[in-house]
């Protein structure tokens, strides 16, 4: 596999504190990773270095080979904030926000064109809020706001998008909505890399975890780097780890959580958990 | 009908109203971007910041709004400066324009040869407009109206999600320097007519409007231009008869408008409530 985005040495910060120093990533093209790690851990950091918005202190970024300047965002390369960044006051509509992510296509008149508005309403037919196009951005649901915004990352036709905790304000239902949003995109192949603290959406979504705490502490398949160890280092706290057939679930909790668990449930589930004790 | 168009007859009037109805404008459109992007406070610190380039022009024989507009363009890059430098952004409109107000209001208490009328600045002179104001005013007018329309779709990106801008390419510091340079024109050409303490009434208030009527950018700025030119328009009429003070008239004029709509505005939406709450099924508007 090509990499298609490779980040080498990148230290970050802001006035004079570091955020995280060093750290080496390679993103290839098709992947679809999962960047996990707790609040302060310098993932959105990490995400906005990439994109340009804050300049690196020391190493280099580069996309497809050639390296970037810094402050250049990686060229067709689309990205969703997070939604505490937004002013959902601000008077436009969902069409009219996806319509904005045409920027580098647009023609000198203030209007969009009509292949602006095709573009537009293509995509947030294929995110599933066409319905909701002419509605304010404010009026709609966290999880429509969240595709609308996907939709609008996604309308410059970019090779690669990086999304900043996508599922930090959606209940159950629209994290694993999107999520499998994300995995239909990959399969079409999209590079995605979204950060997230939710460890459950990411062990059964995402083929591709990172985990970061102010610096890279591994990255690998879910079900090899998942474990306590790991986990402590990177959340600093004890977490239980459950395996079943393919499936892995993730639950915070000490040593009398774990032997409480280890008493009402079938032997084996906590396969994992006890190797650590 | 005679009596109607009686205040025509005299040239300075018709000019005051010309030079009304385009401030009116510009700051209607103007006002839109002003208010979504929470300005509203910077715009009202800058009028009062101008005085203070409008003295020092006057002392040192410049063009009064070449040295203002100089003076409110770096005020404004200096508001942002400081703002990006752990200095709270009130703190920092509040520090840059009472300073720039102040250094107005000591030239003018020691320099002993002032033959201009600086409550006219303060509180506006709308009928005192000279012939080479109503070409300024008109010039600014379309330089500004072909800014925002040429410059339209990077501005509403960058009002709406400046970093997201950023990533897809629009200029945003470029959209920054080109906002102050916008705001501090304005100002200094519209300042005339309302003067510094009620400007930003012209600003806010017909924006305001047009944001209880529509949820559209685009729409917002049309209906927000055209009851600015309105309101001045109105305004400023409206003082003849009455014999008081044009900005003042303008001023409550638009303060009464938007209460009208406001009330109109949460009367429909109750309506709507009541409507929907008895037949759920019913689509409304």
């Amino acid at each position: 596999m090509e990499p298609i985005l490779e980040v080498r040495n990148l230290a970050c910060g802001y006035q004079t504190q570091p955020v995280f120093t060093r750290v080496d990533l390679t993103l290839y093209a098709g992947q679809l990773s999962g960047l996990v790690g707790p609040s302060g851990s310098g993932k959105s950091t990490l995400i906005k270095a990439i994109l340009g918005l804050v300049p690196p202190w020391a190493g280099e970024i580069r996309f497809r080979g050639k390296r970037l300047k810094p402050g250049t965002p990686p060229p067709k390369v689309g990205y969703v904030p997070q939604v505490e960044t937004v002013d959902w006051n601000f008077p436009v509509t969902a069409e009219e926000v996806v319509m904005m992510g045409r920027y580098k296509q647009q023609t000198m008149w203030p209007w969009p064109s009509k292949r602006d508005r095709i573009a537009a309403r293509d995509l947030l037919n294929r995110v599933g809020v066409e319905h909701v196009a002419h509605q304010p951005i404010g009026d709609l649901s966290g999880g429509q706001q969240q595709r609308v915004f996907l939709a609008r990352a996604l309308v410059g036709n970019p090779e690669i998008v990086l999304l900043d905790e996508p599922t930090s304000s959606s209940d159950l239902h629209v994290q694993h909505e999107l999520l499998h949003l994300l995995a239909d995109l990959n399969q079409q192949g999209l590079t995605i890399l979204l950060s997230t603290h939710d460890l459950n959406s990411v062990a059964t979504h995402l083929p591709w975890v990172v985990c970061f705490n102010q610096g890279l502490i591994c990255q690998g398949q879910p079900m090899d780097i998942l474990t306590p160890a790991t986990l402590e280092q990177t959340f600093g706290a004890e977490m239980v780890v459950f395996h079943q057939d393919d499936r892995i679930l993730i639950a915070s909790g000490g040593t009398s959580i774990r032997h409480q668990m280890q008493r009402n449930l079938p032997p084996g589930l906590l396969k994992s958990a006890s190797k650590s004790v | 009908m005679d009596f109607l168009l009686t205040p025509f007859r005299y040239e300075f009037f018709t000019r005051a109203i010309l030079v009304g109805m385009m401030a009116g404008l510009l700051c209607g459109v103007m006002g839109v971007y002003i208010t979504t992007r929470r300005m509203s406070y910077i715009a009202h610190g800058l009028s009062h910041a101008i005085l203070g380039g409008a003295v020092l022009s006057y002392v040192l024989g410049l063009n009064f709004y070449i040295g203002s507009g100089i003076w409110g363009f770096f005020a404004a890059l200096l508001i942002q400066y400081l703002t990006g430098r752990k200095v709270y952004s009130d703190a920092a409109i509040g520090i840059v324009t009472t300073a720039s107000f102040a250094l107005g209001v000591a030239i003018i208490s020691t320099y002993r040869k002032f033959s201009q009328n600086f409550e006219a600045a303060l509180f506006g002179n709308v009928l005192g407009v000279s012939p080479i104001d109503l070409w300024v005013v008109t010039g600014v007018t379309i330089f500004l109206l072909g800014l925002v329309f040429f410059f339209y779709r990077p501005l509403l990106f960058w009002s709406f999600d400046r970093e997201v801008a950023q990533v897809h390419g629009v200029p945003v510091f470029a959209m920054d320097t080109l906002f102050a340079l916008m705001l501090a024109t304005l100002l200094v050409a519209t300042l005339n007519v309302l003067g510094v303490t009620l400007i930003i009434s012209a600003v806010v208030i017909p924006a305001s409007i047009a944001r209880l009527l529509s949820h559209r950018f685009g729409y917002m700025m049309l209906i927000s231009g055209a009851l600015g030119a309105a309101i001045a328009f109105l305004g400023i009429y409206i003082s003849y008869y009455f014999d008081i003070a044009s900005g003042a008239s303008v001023v409550l004029l638009s303060t009464f408008i938007f209460a009208c709509v406001l009330f109109w505005t949460r009367l429909r939406y109750r309506q709507k409530r009541q409507i929907s709450s008895l037949h759920p099924e019913a689509k409304l508007d």
